[in-house]
């Protein structure tokens, strides 16, 4: 713990700071409502996409099914801070939703795990669909309508802590031995559990963990949008998802927060230009994955550790960098 | 000990964040609203362009560029000794909530709208409220037909949410009075839109008001918007031998399950809501097939009051085609807008407020329309009666 | 039993519409891995292409069927080059990426192009419903059913017996053998996604003419239901992916008949998880054998 702690300051440092920095350009004035509601979808967005990086690009199970467990959690906050609509009542109702999505990750993943590739993506699918169809269906869910009118606890602060949170766990479970686990199944299943990896239990340890973070970004969607409706929990949400995490890069915790900023300024900077704006963003899409098929940064990663060693001695820090 | 690390640099980011928070973050401004300083009269209209919901939000566009451009062609409006042009802000919405408060917050910050007209859906509408609210800008929803739209949680009025069309409970009451009372029907077979709140709304609605009438509902079958094929559902239908059939949904699957239901030789009158009213319905179903329909609406376009002429004129002139509900509703929001700054005599988001607010009689095409004190218009349904493809007869409901 | 039957004949016509779709889907995916989520964008271009050749170049219904066919397959051979080829060699998943921002560009290049609103599909062969004892079936819904069986055997005819065929086959078995074998893989991918589209261009006219609507978003959920079916009947097999299309239909329909429409969806996929947990491979799909 000793030697890293350097490094950890140096991210912490640099948590605190953005905070602060996002928090004097709103006194300022120069964040407006506008510009705080992109910031907020981007920070939901961040965690959604690191958690499915964490599924796809590290475990290398192909998941399209991130929406349902969104929406379990947007649910539960949903339903949970209308009668008790207090910021307990909410972080209640996030850990509820953690609780459920973590329940149905085992029930989906368990048996569906054994599937491959894209029989594991239709599968995962065709669960978050049959998740979507049911809240679809439920009296308490308010059906097609959706619940209106959930309070406001997810502010902009709330959120750029959860989503510090939520990638520090990420983040350090794929650096400890559990996650050296998972990444050996993404890069060979077979040699894995030869060298005694239980591959049933990785897998489903990061798909699980994977759920519970987009089931805690579903709960800040909800109270920060105030609206939700099953229809925005649907195969087009997991696939926007899908698209944060493959153009960053699969494998790359930086890459993802790259691509979702860029997106998502991209998106909103696009927004008055009306339906051309998905027009270009289809071409944008088809020119980075055709330029950058590995995504905007592959497996790279940015790392103190790597730009403290490289003052030391920059020709390791570069073969570093190649193995990875 | 990489647990601990974990919760090492979990804990003293809690802290840090504990502390920070504590410390009163930052909040954008809200303020009073966006006022005019020169001669434009800016309302942004926030609509599905793009999308699930793309093909209402369009036409809802070709309605309210309407209405600006006929105010503009008279050289723009007089209001308070100054005259104004009228600047339309259209964005794409995408059909997503998140979308729609995203651009409900560019609009009233980049753009500076004194008036939001849109979305189209109740649901994208209602996830732009809370940042139209914070900015103190009121919104006009032209098709937001769930009753809570212009409520808050407790019940209360939402001071900036306003509707030009009619609540679900309410039309789903008049069409269970007209198929009870009127066509004198007692078993009434329900095939529903199941993935839109109107859909699900307008059945609770008939059902509660039809059964209490002394009618029964024989059977409730739901689909889901984009389908197109009804075969299997309409033979379940056929079975339980209706004397009429209620079909809360878009004129774009309406149609399909009319042209679906005739083929298969189900004969029995058809009653829909306002979301039928298109002159695509008739197309799509085929013009043998749309008789016996009946729905509820806004306006007729038989009527001979001089706004609707007019309004179906210039329409047809603009575009080359008939207006169907969501145009008409959205040239009403606009024109409702206008009115209202006019009433109060300047252009701020404050007097469109008040001037919604306090909106009487307003002579608009989709009827004259009084703001009630939960913000929704009061005005009669109009049933049209279609044979063979065209509107053959209209009754007034009170 | 007559209601039986009727139900029977519905979710036939219905399966026919996704077998049609599974078709095309299924030979694409066979060669090239890929989950073309354009597939079902192509078959909307070829419903377009039979409302604009029939409403203004006056086609009749064959010249439009067989015209559309052909545009769509250029289509796809372009997509192809532009959008596929270029990522042969790269991750799966980056593909997968591209095929669906090909899917965005073309819905909402044609929403932006043609508005997003329904239209309605030149009638263009009336329809006649035959009456079988009380069970009604329309000649539309025979075309359906024949031009599906046909384009079926067709398209294993293709496959199975000419040297195009052969050369597809084995380039979805390995790309490297079968470079070195000589075959110019370029080419057998071009022909199949050629094919692949010409297929969904034929379902597009087909369907735009049964339902009489036709909007830029139609694509959407066939296509996702194109791929169930597919992977229902298991990768690779002909039969199997029509099949997976007939079984879905009926499915559906059946669901609907016992009453429960609003879970028509969710039935479809707990039986596709259902099936993938007892049969991996789909239903005639090949064994896979893990190679060490």
């Amino acid at each position: 713990m000793k030697k890293n702690w350097k490094y950890n300051l140096c991210w912490l440092l640099v948590m605190v700071a953005g905070f602060y920095l996002i928090n004097s350009l709103m006194l300022a004035g120069v964040i407006n409502t506008f510009v705080e509601n992109m910031l907020v979808t981007i920070g939901i967005n961040i965690i959604l996409a690191v958690g499915l990086n964490l599924v796809i690009g590290f475990s290398g199970q192909f998941s399209l099914g991130h929406a349902g467990f969104m929406a379990l959690g947007a649910y539960s906050t949903g339903i949970l801070t209308q009668t008790m609509s207090t910021a307990g009542g909410f972080y209640l109702s996030i850990v509820v939703g953690v609780v459920i999505s973590i329940i149905v990750a085992l029930i989906v993943g368990i048996p569906t795990l054994r599937l491959h590739g894209d029989y594991f993506a239709i599968a995962t699918m065709g669960a978050a669909e049959i998740i979507r169809i049911v809240i679809n269906n439920l009296k308490i869910t308010n059906g097609a309508a959706g619940l209106f009118n959930i309070p406001q606890f997810a502010t902009w602060d709330v959120v750029y802590i959860f989503v510090c949170l939520t990638t520090i766990v990420t983040v350090n479970f794929i650096h400890s031995r559990d996650g050296r686990a998972v990444i050996s199944i993404r890069e060979n299943e077979i040699a894995a559990e030869a060298m005694g990896v239980n591959t049933t239990k990785w897998k489903l340890g990061a798909f699980v963990l994977g759920a519970a973070t987009a089931a805690i970004a579903g709960s800040l969607y909800a109270s920060y949008l105030q609206t939700i409706v099953p229809s925005s929990f649907g195969i087009m949400e997991s696939i926007t998802i899908l698209i944060y995490a493959v153009l960053g890069g699969l494998g790359s915790i930086t890459g993802t927060f790259v691509a979702t900023i860029l997106l998502g300024v991209l998106d909103t900077a696009l927004q008055s230009l009306g339906v051309l704006r998905m027009v270009f963003y289809a071409i944008a899409l088809i020119a980075i994955m055709i330029f950058k098929p590995g995504g905007l940064f592959g497996k790279w990663e940015f790392s103190f550790k790597r730009l403290f060693t490289r003052k030391q001695d920059g020709d390791m820090a570069e073969v570093q960098k190649e193995d990875k | 000990m990489n647990f601990k690390k974990m919760f090492g640099l979990t804990a003293a980011t809690m802290m840090s964040a504990a502390a920070l928070t504590g410390c009163a973050t930052a909040k954008t401004a809200s303020n009073g609203g966006n006022k005019t300083s020169d001669n434009k009269f800016r309302i942004g209209l926030n609509l599905e362009l793009s999308g699930a919901a793309g093909s209402y939000g369009q036409q809802e566009k070709k309605g309210a560029a309407l209405a600006a451009d006929e105010i503009n062609k008279k050289g723009g409006v007089k209001i308070g000794g100054k005259t104004y042009k009228i600047k339309l802000y259209v964005s794409d919405n995408k059909s997503s909530t998140s979308t729609a408060a995203s651009v409900a917050a560019q609009m009233v910050n980049s753009n500076k709208v004194v008036a939001q007209v849109g979305p189209a859906a109740t649901a994208y509408a209602t996830a732009s409220i809370a940042n139209l609210t914070k900015a103190g800008v009121p919104i006009v929803g032209p098709s937001a037909t769930a009753a809570a739209f212009t409520q808050t949680k407790s019940g209360q009025t939402q001071k900036y949410a306003f509707r030009a069309c009619f609540i679900d409970p309410y039309q789903g009451k008049k069409a269970a009075e007209f198929m009870y009372n009127t066509l004198k029907k007692r078993k009434v077979a329900i095939v529903a839109d199941n993935s839109t709140d109107y859909g699900t709304g307008l059945t609770k609605s008939f059902s509660a008001e039809f059964k209490k009438l002394g009618g029964k509902v024989v059977t409730t079958q739901y689909f889901q918007a984009g389908d197109k094929d009804f075969n299997s559902t309409l033979t379940t239908v056929k079975n339980k031998k209706p004397d009429a059939i209620y079909l809360p949904g878009y004129y774009t699957e309406i149609g399909l399950v009319v042209k679906q239901a005739r083929e298969m030789g189900i004969s029995v009158p058809m009653v829909g809501g306002d979301g039928m009213g298109s002159p695509k319905l008739a197309k799509i179903a085929g013009k043998k097939n749309a008789s016996n329909i009946y729905y509820t609406t806004h306006f007729s376009t038989k009527s001979k009051e001089p706004q609707v002429v007019k309004f179906m004129k210039a329409y047809k002139a603009k575009y080359g085609e008939e207006p169907a509900t969501f145009t008409s509703l959205a040239y009403d929001s606009v024109n409702m807008v206008v009115e209202a700054a006019k009433k109060e005599g300047e252009v701020s988001s404050s007097a469109v407020q008040k001037g919604l607010e306090s909106l009487k009689n307003f002579k608009g095409v989709t009827g004259n329309i009084t703001m009630d004190s939960k913000h929704n218009p009061q005005k009669s349904v109009v049933v049209e009666e279609m044979e063979k493809g065209a509107v053959t007869k209209a009754y007034t409901v009170k | 039993m007559q209601t039986f039957l009727q139900q029977l004949i519905n979710g036939l016509s219905l399966g026919s519409i996704y077998a049609l779709l599974a078709l095309g889907y299924m030979i694409v995916y066979g060669i090239s891995k890929l989950l073309n989520f354009a597939h079902g964008d192509v078959y909307m271009l070829g419903a377009y292409w039979g409302y604009y050749t029939i409403n203004y170049l006056h086609f009749g219904f064959f010249t439009a069927l067989i015209t559309a066919m052909i545009a769509c397959g250029l289509a796809g051979v372009i997509i192809e080059a532009v959008a596929y080829r270029p990522l042969r060699n790269a991750p799966r998943v980056a593909a997968l990426i591209t095929a669906i921002g090909v899917s965005f560009f073309l819905e909402n290049g044609m929403s932006y192009l043609c508005s997003s609103d329904t239209r309605n599909f030149p009638q263009v062969i009336k329809r006649k419903a035959f009456d079988l004892g009380g069970v009604t079936i329309s000649n539309i819904q025979l075309i359906i059913l024949v031009t599906t069986i046909i384009l079926m055997f067709g398209l294993m005819w293709i496959i199975n017996y000419t040297k195009v065929g052969r050369a597809m086959r084995s380039v979805s078995t390995d790309y490297d053998a079968a470079s070195l074998m000589g075959i110019n893989i370029n080419h057998a991918v071009s022909i199949t996604f050629a094919l692949g589209s010409a297929l969904a261009g034929a379902a597009g006219v087909l369907i735009g003419l049964y339902y009489n609507s036709i909007d830029p978003l139609m694509g959407m959920t066939p296509g996702i239901k194109a791929f169930v079916a597919a992977v229902l009947g298991g990768i690779g097999s002909i039969p199997g992916a029509a099949v997976g299309g007939f079984l879905i239909g009926l499915l559906e329909t059946g669901v609907t008949a016992l009453g429960f429409s609003a879970f028509r969806d969710a039935a479809v996929y707990l039986v596709l998880i259902v099936i993938l947990l007892v049969l991996p491979g789909g239903l005639f799909g090949k064994k896979q054998v893990e190679k060490v």
